[in-house]
């Protein structure tokens, strides 16, 4: 079971916390034209990397929030966790 | 029966209390502090069950964890737990066990024949054999491999007993009390770390218990029992016996289950038997130690031939003599210990010794004690069928491939000794890489992955003086790092005695014309000629043996075979033993019960059960309940005999003439507060919502990103800036969850809160004709009159005191209202409704009812928005807003959601009027086509209509909207049924509306 550090609530086990998937996914804004391929992409299309990987995870069980975790897919490292607020860098 | 294999006043057992117990029937005696092995062997027992594969007897081969074999079914106080080793089994007073894989009885075993086939049952035997005719598996194959194979059976009563769970956080945990986990477990504890100090066995101190050494000016094991009960007494540490170390995950978590009650004749009352405690530590401290492995001889399964060093525990620990006439088969110092410790008590064993002419201490030891040793000496077979008789011995050549004049020596036991193999499984589950160390064969941990560290014998270090040297730096400098403090114990003087190096041998060849089964993997039948077959067929990577052969596999995880099963494959593919490598080791280390994983999460206490406030009062009223996800919620109220179909047909006419009562409670209810929350719901819900009034109500559909229905139901304004949601009871939850991710992660910009309030609410649903006159009596200071009141209005009231709000909405097509008040008053709205509804007939109507009177009507629910619908399917398309964007919009356009022939919601009504329509029966256009059948569409919903008086189902259709008039056929091969029905549309009660406008 995964340790994650929720930037609100500090160490936590994962089975307070559920996933969300790929946390660079920028939903297109309301309104604006997009074409079938980026709309797809946004929808549909994940890189499912081996290795880094900036994702989601709620706290669902604790304060609610979504928050952005950096974790290795492969190892299950964890590198860095930041508030839904926070620029991944 | 006698206890003639005891030794007097040797031993840790408490022989002031004498137990009796039953094996195979027979009663025996031993003491307090056997193990049920150590008992039977005391009493001469050795044939304890037979192979997996072959039916051969088989006995005792090791002294706890390490034991492959003797699995015995256990019974206590009467339940029974199958796959239990006779090794780890404390004797209990009343103890009862059985023989497994044996039938009718473990002395004359009918399987056994396959011994004499075994010709017939290479590797791979299953695979080959079983294949065809493929009819043959189910019917005959299988039952009969199950029959022959199975190790014990599982009880399929309701197991009584407790099974607790705990989270725990520590510092340090050490896994395993031997020298390196007490050195280190002492240091770390003294620098003040919170220790867990966990020990597989009902002893603390490991090899201290058995071996002659000296530590400070005690011996090994007094050193032990002080620094133990030192332990035990420090607040920061918690010791505990009975406890395996069995899996090493994620972020330093591991499980280790403590078996709080499995020694005892009974659990004792408000304890669990076993309890699962899942600890994160900092730190790990890997000290398991090591297991002593076999040499490879003929018929090495025989039951009399076991480790030497399992021998050498017997006496030590239990006085216990394995055999009276010993044979010691060694390659290594370790034999001579055990031989030694034979000789103290008066027994004299042989020592056969593949080495030449070593010259250490101990082998000194033994020559001066007068023990027969001969040197260079194997032992080629074991004679003997349920016990050993004899041995075949040999001299072996230097280069150890030729045998000398094969001899026949009396013997009743041979101890075995090939060297010691490190217990790496926890580091390997922990994703260290192991790396091979030549000087002791076998693997040893690598470099760390997560924070673990091995030590001592686990980490191929044999010799006492530095094992707790080490241990002791290693517990200091941890625990440092970790308290930031700096309490140094001395380290003792140790007194050890060295040992000579040992001989990389491992397996005795074949003498001529002879054809021994010469066994690697005792627990899965795998011999030395399965590997050469399965690698003559081709099968190279040590994974793909594995599973070929079973060879490591199964509870045992390879503890003694796995070295020896690699020498082979490495010897045959003329590799080095790391270029072959080794096989994944997997949790659990050693087998876990069910009942310890699955905890208190039994039954009831699986998840939570929601009730509502009125629930008490359904209880009263003979409700049949209903699970609804973890609700509970009405089914009907029977009423005399009434079965659940006459029941909710009652009831559902009685909404549809008179009035009925529902409890509501369930519906997710979410409160939105925010100058923003009018534009959130715009976004969220496919319909308009920015020109809703206050004190009015809308029905919205919510959509996922990929156009899919999410969910629906209607939101009230409240106020200015405050809005009530209503969600589906199932999707309450995920739908909370979506409003989040929406508001934290993509708009941050608007000003909303959102907060779930399904329990601060109690709701009943009043319907029917008759429900305004009821609701007028029930707020006589409101005017609840269609022009106050209209469809979709909203109002607060006082229900005799109580605050109210009221809804004007509808699910059941009738003249209806939604009631909802604080939770707390929940109980008292629910009875002034039945008690002043008493004079327009009420009835309170369960979810069947309420199923029946929406089906009718055609609305849409969960059976419909099932996750593969979109507003189309489910003539939806209505709400859906063309002037704004909103979530999932952007996915309509997709080609399959547009198209011509798309499946929509209709109605379907059996041409006899009479038939039920199972639910998910499937629509075709003819029902003799040839299969496969052409669907067109499926029932997802059914009732009995109590508008028409005749079965009426919904469906999602292909071209729904023009199949409304035609004729086809339901099919259910599940219920062997073939309907012929006409599709009618979905609206089947009031399709103008009118009722719930009235």
């Amino acid at each position: 079971m995964l340790y994650i550090k929720c930037p609100h609530c500090g160490w936590r086990s994962q089975n307070e916390f559920s996933y969300g998937g790929d946390a660079t996914v920028k939903r297109p804004e309301l309104g604006k034209e997009v074409t079938d391929q980026e709309w797809n992409d946004f929808v549909y299309n994940r890189k499912s990397l081996r290795g880094k990987h900036w994702e989601l995870w709620q706290h669902l069980s604790g304060c609610r929030q979504w928050i952005k975790v950096e974790r290795d897919t492969a190892t299950h490292e964890i590198f860095n966790t930041l508030k839904a607020s926070e620029e991944i860098s | 029966m006698t206890q003639s294999f005891r030794l007097e006043n040797v031993g840790l057992i408490n022989r002031n209390k004498k137990l009796s117990f039953k094996f195979n029937g027979k009663v025996y005696y031993g003491y307090e502090g056997d193990t049920l092995a150590s008992a039977l062997i005391a009493n001469g027992v050795h044939l304890v069950g037979r192979s997996f594969k072959y039916h051969r007897p088989r006995g005792f081969f090791g002294a706890g964890v390490d034991e492959p074999y003797a699995i015995v079914q256990l019974y206590r106080n009467g339940e029974t737990e199958p796959n239990i080793k006779a090794t780890e089994q404390e004797l209990f007073e009343g103890l009862e066990a059985t023989s497994v894989n044996c039938w009718p009885s473990v002395n004359f075993d009918i399987g056994a024949i396959n011994n004499f086939l075994k010709i017939f049952l290479p590797a791979g035997f299953y695979y080959k054999t079983f294949m065809w005719p493929k009819s043959f598996w189910f019917k005959v194959y299988e039952p009969f491999i199950r029959k022959a194979a199975g190790l014990g059976v599982a009880s399929i009563k309701h197991d009584k007993e407790r099974y607790e769970h705990k989270y725990e956080y520590c510092d340090l945990l050490i896994t395993g009390s031997g020298p390196s986990g007490l050195a280190s477990a002492y240091s770390a504890a003294k620098n003040g770390a919170r220790v867990i100090l966990a020990e597989d066995k009902s002893r603390f101190g490991g090899t201290l218990l058995t071996s002659e050494v000296n530590i400070g000016n005690q011996s090994g094991k007094e050193w032990a029992e002080s620094i133990i009960s030192e332990l035990k007494e420090m607040p920061n540490v918690t010791v505990k016996n009975r406890s395996q170390v069995f899996g090493y995950y994620d972020h330093n978590m591991l499980v280790m289950s403590e078996r709080i009650s499995d020694h005892l004749p009974k659990t004792k009352k408000f304890h669990p038997k076993q309890r699962l405690w899942y600890i994160r530590a900092k730190e790990v401290l890997i000290s398991s130690g090591s297991i002593e492995r076999p040499i490879v001889f003929g018929n090495n399964d025989t039951p009399g031939v076991m480790l030497s060093s399992a021998a050498k525990e017997y006496l030590k620990v239990y006085g216990v003599l394995v055999g009276k006439n010993p044979l010691i088969f060694t390659n290594n110092d370790s034999g001579y210990e055990t031989a030694i410790e034979f000789q103290k008590n008066g027994i004299n064993p042989i020592i056969l010794d593949t080495r030449k002419d070593p010259k250490s201490e101990i082998v000194d030891e033994a020559k001066n004690l007068g023990i027969n040793i001969k040197f260079s000496y194997v032992v080629v077979a074991a004679q003997g069928y349920k016990k050993v008789k004899s041995a075949d011995i040999a001299k072996i050549s230097e280069d150890k491939d030729q045998l000398g004049t094969v001899e026949n020596i009396k013997c009743d036991c041979i101890c075995v000794s090939g060297f010691w193999t490190p217990t790496i499984h926890l580091a390997s589950q922990s994703g260290n890489k192991t790396k091979f160390k030549e000087d002791i064969d076998a693997f040893v941990p690598g470099k760390s992955k997560q924070n673990e560290t091995t030590l001592g014998a686990a980490n191929g270090t044999y010799t006492l003086e530095e094992t707790l040297k080490n241990s002791f730096e290693t517990g200091h400098k941890l625990s440092k790092e970790i308290t930031k403090k700096d309490n140094k114990i001395s380290f003792p003087n140790v007194i050890e005695k060295k040992s000579a190096v040992h001989d990389k041998f491992w397996c005795v060849p074949l003498p001529k014309g002879k054809n021994y089964k010469r066994f690697l993997d005792f627990q899965n039948d795998v011999a030395v000629s399965d590997i050469e077959i399965a690698l003559k067929e081709g099968y190279r990577s040590i994974e793909h043996v594995k599973r070929y052969t079973t060879l490591g596999m199964a509870t045992d995880q390879g503890k003694t075979s796995n070295l020896n099963g690699l020498q082979l494959v490495s010897k045959i593919e003329n590799k080095v033993v790391p270029a072959v490598g080794h096989t994944t080791f997997r949790p659990p280390y050693s087998p876990v019960s069910i009942g310890a994983i699955v905890g208190r999460e039994v039954g009831k206490h699986s998840k939570p059960t929601r009730k509502s406030p009125m629930h008490s009062w359904h209880e009263k009223n003979n409700a049949v309940f209903v699970d609804a996800g973890v609700w509970l919620r009405p089914r009907y109220y029977k009423q005399g005999n009434e079965s659940l179909f006459e029941g909710s047909k009652r009831e559902a006419k009685n909404v549809r003439t008179n009035v009925g009562v529902c409890d509501v409670t369930t519906l997710g209810k979410i409160d939105i507060k925010g100058p923003d929350a009018a534009e959130l719901l715009n976004r969220v819900y496919t319909n308009a919502w920015l020109k809703l009034p206050v004190g009015k109500a809308r029905y919205g559909v919510m959509l996922r990103e990929d156009g899919i229905v999410m969910d629906d139901g209607t939101t009230t304004r409240i106020s200015e800036n405050h809005y009530h949601m209503t969600t589906t009871t199932a999707q309450a939850a995920n739908v909370l969850s979506h409003l989040e991710y929406y508001l934290q992660l993509v708009w941050p910009e608007l000003n909303v809160n959102v907060v779930s309030t399904t329990e601060q609410w109690a709701g009943a649903a009043i319907a029917g004709p008759k429900s305004r006159e009821l609701l007028q009596k029930l707020f006589p200071k409101s005017d609840v009159s269609n022009e106050a009141l209209p469809f979709m209005g909203y109002m607060e009231g006082d229900l005799f005191g109580v605050k109210a709000r009221i809804f004007r909405i509808s699910f059941s097509g009738e003249l209806a209202f939604e009631v909802n008040v604080e939770s707390d008053n929940g109980n008292f709205m629910w009875e002034k409704i039945m008690e002043v509804g008493q004079e327009f007939k009420i009835q309170p109507y369960g979810t069947e009812a309420l199923s029946t009177l929406r089906i009718e009507m055609g609305h849409v629910a969960g059976s419909e928005l099932d996750g593969r619908t979109i507003p189309y399917d489910n003539s939806l398309e209505g709400l859906l807003s063309k002037k704004k964007d909103f979530i999932g919009k952007r996915s309509l356009n997709r080609e399959a959601f547009t198209a011509e022939d798309r499946q929509k919601v209709v109605g379907v009504v059996p041409l006899d009027k009479k038939t039920s329509i199972p639910e998910g029966s499937h629509l075709v256009k003819d029902s003799n086509a040839p299969l496969p059948n052409p669907k067109l569409g499926y029932i997802s919903a059914s009732c009995w209509s109590v508008e028409h008086d005749n079965p009426f189902s919904l469906a999602i259709v292909k071209d729904g909207k023009n199949m409304i008039g035609k004729k086809l056929f339901v099919m259910s091969p599940l219920k062997n049924k073939v309907i012929p029905v006409e599709i009618v549309s979905s609206h089947y009660v009031d399709p103008k509306g009118e009722r719930v406008r009235s």
